[in-house]
This record gives structure tokens, sequence and C-alpha cells, in this order.
């Protein structure tokens, strides 16, 4: 039975990663599973210098979901640098860095810093919907994600995938943008805006009023996303959004994820990655199938 | 290979202590081997739509029968389930998590607990080997304040003036002439806030424990943090992660 798959170039033994920003660097999660059993991690997103992220409260629950508006809060390249990949490559899987920027310059410091640092894949995040600037507003216009992936397409020497927005009237715009600048790859979807009010009150639950709705609540739209941007462009699929168990990982697949992240699960269950990669397994086994490739897009 | 264990367990009680306050028994295993006052547990709800776990104080911890109690008033939808738990129900729990209360024997302390803040002070005072004074502060009903008379003198504050000193449980200490060399505090960001202006004033040590609204409740979702004053070595900011590195945290480390 084969469950590795092969995306921009790189191999990995499975088909699960973590979302960008639930998992931090990995190191609180080692302490409840083997970080080897994961195809990938991606790390919590990284920025040339540190971030202090937004007030509290950053996190909401929702029915069936939850609000945060973390901020982007990170330690700084040099201390994810020193610290944090040296952690990461101790286990036997692949690192793929979230990157995280307020202008166009940012990024490309970071991209620059990263090239020449062991980890596989490079994730731009321009997407996050809580940070004033940078973030979704490179992500909403096709103009601008093109612009952004080509400048760092030229300056990065492992292969970028960039990071899509839900909150966008054609997500299939913004995937063919990237992939016309020479994107390697892609990852859907980031969260989806959103808001609550506590009615005893009269105010908003977080201190940044909206947050970014993830869990399962947003998985049918994630799904959705992921079917029609396989349909738009050549370049692979990382699916993601409210992916809870196996199942849903495998519907991701089979809309057309070459790979698949699960994010808000870890906050419910910190061994859900491994459990998702068991599911997997056991549903290849049931249904007779040799080779996870031959589910990836097979609902047409 | 983890410090907490996440799994489901039997409940052997849960009862209303008082009006919308509920204490639960749980049947927690090596939980409560390993359980100190001031940490506390990841508690989760049966409907799943209900995602995030509820951080629950440990109020009580009996290693004789390896149980923990939980005391929790009811402000949502997952609490609300929990208070329709009954014996012999199950609920998933995670913990012991956090770090507790650094018990500094032989000093004089006073131990603060401030309405839902009140329960982790239980087996604080249990633990704590010194001459105790019991400072617990409440909107109007009173809950588990008979139960620390066992263990040292207990002064009790009411806003409305019902119980005990009228107002907040600084306004006890002060009607009291309490004085301590150590201060031990559960309780809202406000009370806590007024407790470290008090404790710097009088050149007192304290040890606060703080909540806010969390994620993960492990230290990766960066959703609990507080200010620190010193920039944290962990997040390169002056920010702390009120699950992982605290709950508890001196008063001299943080910015409330």
């Amino acid at each position: 039975m084969n469950t590795s798959v092969k995306l921009a170039g790189v191999t990995f033994k499975n088909p699960v990663t973590t979302a960008s920003g639930t998992f931090g660097s990995g190191i609180e999660y080692s302490e409840y599973f083997d970080l080897s059993r994961l195809g990938a991690v991606t790390t919590k997103g990284v920025s040339n210098v540190a971030w202090a992220g937004n007030p509290t409260p950053r996190v909401a629950e929702t029915y069936g979901g939850m609000l945060n508006a973390i901020g982007l809060q990170n330690p700084g390249m040099n201390v994810f640098i020193n610290r944090d990949i040296p952690f990461l490559r101790k286990y036997d899987t692949k690192i793929i860095v979230n990157v995280v920027g307020k202008t166009t310059e940012d990024y490309c410091e970071v991209v620059e810093r990263l090239a020449d640092c062991d980890v596989d894949l490079l994730e731009i995040n321009i997407s996050c919907p809580n940070v004033k600037e940078g973030g979704i507003a490179f992500g909403q216009d096709p103009k601008c994600v093109e612009a952004i992936t080509a400048q760092l397409k030229k300056r990065a020497k492992q292969p970028i995938i960039m990071k899509l927005s839900p909150n966008v009237t054609d997500i299939t715009e913004m995937a063919r943008a990237a992939e016309a600048a020479g994107a390697d790859a892609l990852s859907l979807i980031n969260t989806l805006t959103g808001m609550k009010i506590d009615i005893n009150r009269r105010a908003f639950l977080l201190a940044n009023k909206t947050g970014g709705l993830s869990g399962p609540a947003i998985k049918p739209i994630a799904v959705r996303m992921v079917y029609q941007v396989a349909n738009a462009v050549q370049i692979p699929i990382i699916g993601m959004g409210g992916i809870m168990n196996a199942e849903d990982a495998l519907e991701f697949i089979m809309a057309g994820a070459s790979m698949v992240a699960v994010g808000t699960a870890n906050f419910i269950n910190p061994n859900a990655t491994a459990t998702v990669i068991e599911g997997i397994e056991e549903y290849m086994k049931n249904h007779n199938i040799p080779d996870i490739n031959e589910l990836i897009g097979c609902v047409k | 290979m983890a410090s907490a264990d996440k799994k489901r367990v039997l409940i052997t009680e849960n009862t209303e202590i008082a009006q919308g306050v509920f204490s639960m028994w749980i049947d927690a295993g090596n939980m409560a081997q390993s359980a100190k006052p001031g940490q506390f547990v990841s508690l989760f709800c049966n409907d799943k739509s209900y995602l995030l776990p509820r951080p629950i104080s440990i109020c009580e911890v009996d290693r004789d029968n390896l149980r923990l109690r939980l005391v929790y008033r009811v402000v949502g939808n997952g609490t609300k389930e929990f208070s329709k738990l009954i014996k012999n129900n199950t609920v998933e729990v995670m913990g012991p998590l956090g770090n507790g209360f650094t018990l500094e024997e032989g000093k004089k302390a006073i131990l603060i607990g401030g309405g839902i803040g009140i329960p982790p002070m239980l087996e604080l005072s249990k633990q704590l080997n010194c001459e105790k004074h019991i400072v617990l502060g409440y909107r109007d009903i009173t809950f588990l304040n008979k139960e620390f008379e066992t263990y040292g003198k207990v002064y009790v504050a009411t806003e409305d003036g019902s119980v005990g000193t009228k107002g907040n449980v600084l306004n006890a200490i002060l009607a009291n002439s309490l004085t301590a060399d150590i201060i031990y505090a559960c309780g809202p960001t406000p009370m806590l806030s007024g407790i470290k202006e008090f404790a710097l004033k009088n050149g007192v040590k304290a040890q606060l424990s703080l909540e806010e609204r969390m994620a993960c409740g492990i230290g990766a979702c960066l959703g609990c943090v507080c200010k620190t004053k010193e920039t944290d070595h962990h997040s390169n900011v002056n920010n702390k992660r009120i699950c992982k590195d605290g709950p508890v945290f001196y008063a001299s480390e943080v910015e409330l």
C-alpha cells in the first residue's frame, strides 16, 4: 500500500500535514505523538522580526467552529531558524515554513533568509484576515497575487506554495494568477472572516472584533473551493478547512487535493493528525486501494 | 510521553452547591496522582458541535481514591451540558495542564479567591503548611466558604454586603488589617490587578492565577496570552501563554 505523494518535486511519506498556526513548530505536540508520523509539519507563520499579535480575547467558539484573531504572533525568523528548524529536523518529516509579512519587502526578506536553511518548502500566507497590513491585502486581487508570487519565486530556493483566502468573489482567479507567476503549489483555504457578539455584554467577543472562522462549519465551502481550483489550474493543491477525521481528509483528496492539512482539530485532540493518517490507511485497506494517488481528484 | 492525558472518565458526583455553581468529582486515574493546586483540566463537551475544551480549575485532589474535584459555574452551553451530567455518566478530560502555585512553606500567607476563582484555592489551602488567612469574594451567593474553615481563618466579602465585609476582597483585607509575606490569588483580572497593586505597595510577593479564553490549552495556539514585563524567551515578545507558562505567575512578571 502506497501512501506517499509527490508535490512540487518533494516526496512526502503520506499526504497529511498541519495547518499553519494550529501547530506552532510542533514542540508542544511532540509531547503527545511522534512527529515523524506526519507527511510534513507546516509551521506557524514566520516574519522578519518578532510580532506581538493582537490583544485578547483572541479566540471564541462558534457552533461547529471557532473564530481566531491571534494576529500572527511569532518570535521572528532568527529565533525560528536557530531554535525551531533544528528541533523539527530531529524528526523524519518534511518541513513547510509558512511565511508572513506586512510588505513585499518583508516577505522577500524572510524568503531570502530561508533560502540557505534546511527546510523543504515555503508556504506564503497572503490570506490572513487578522492583521491590518499585509496578509490578506495581497490575496484579494489577482494582480497583487501575481506580483508577490513572481517576486518571491525569483528569490526562493525552495518550492513555494501560495496560501489562498476564501474571502474573495472567485478563488480560481487568485489560483490562476499564482500559477501564472510560477507558484509551485497552492494551499486552500485560509479562514473565513467572521464575527461574534456577546449579547449580554453587548460587545464583540474578540478584541479584534472580527476573526477567522475555522473548524467543521467551513468544510463544505473548503471542499467546493478545492474542487473548483483543481479544475482551474495544473499545479498541486494542499486542501484544508475543518478536517476532523480521515473521512473529511478523503473528501478533500477526492476533490483534487494532493495533500491535506489538519488545523482546528489539533486543538481538540493533540493526536488528531495521527488519527487522520491511520484512518486513511484503514480506508485504503478496506477499499483495496494500493496507491493513494488513485484517489486524488477521482471525483470529477 | 506527555505530562497530560486525554481520556474519557467516570463522573462519581455532580451536584449544584450554590445557584449555578456545580461540584463534580471524576475518577481521574493517574491525572489525580500528578495534579497540583493551581493546575487545570480541559473538559470536552459530548455535543461535538461545541468544539473547544473548557478549562476548569482543579478544586481538590483525592490521591487515595484517584479522584479530582472540579467546581465550575454555568456560564454557557458547554458548562450547561456539564451541569446536566449525572453520576456514572462519562466526560472527556485532558490534564492536568499548566503549572500550579509554587508552595512557599513557612511563610505567612493570604489566600484570595474571587468568584469562580475560589475553587483552586481549596486544594492550595489544604496543601500549604503555614499560617493562613483565606479571603473569599462573592457577588452575593457564597459557596465553598465553610469547607475552607478547616484549613485557616476565613474572611468573606460580598458586593451586596449580605455576608462578611461589603465590597471586594481588598476591602475585606483592609477591614481585618491582614498582613502576609506571600499572597496567592485567583479571580477575575480587575481583582488580580488590584491585588498586584496592593502587593507592590506593601512589599509582599504575590502569585496570581490568570484566566483567559483558550483554545488548545497546551501552548500551541497562542490564544490565551498575557502581557509580560520582560521579553519572554519562548515568544520573543512580551507575551506569555497562560495555559502553558501559567496560569500562575508572580505579580512582578505580568502586566494586568
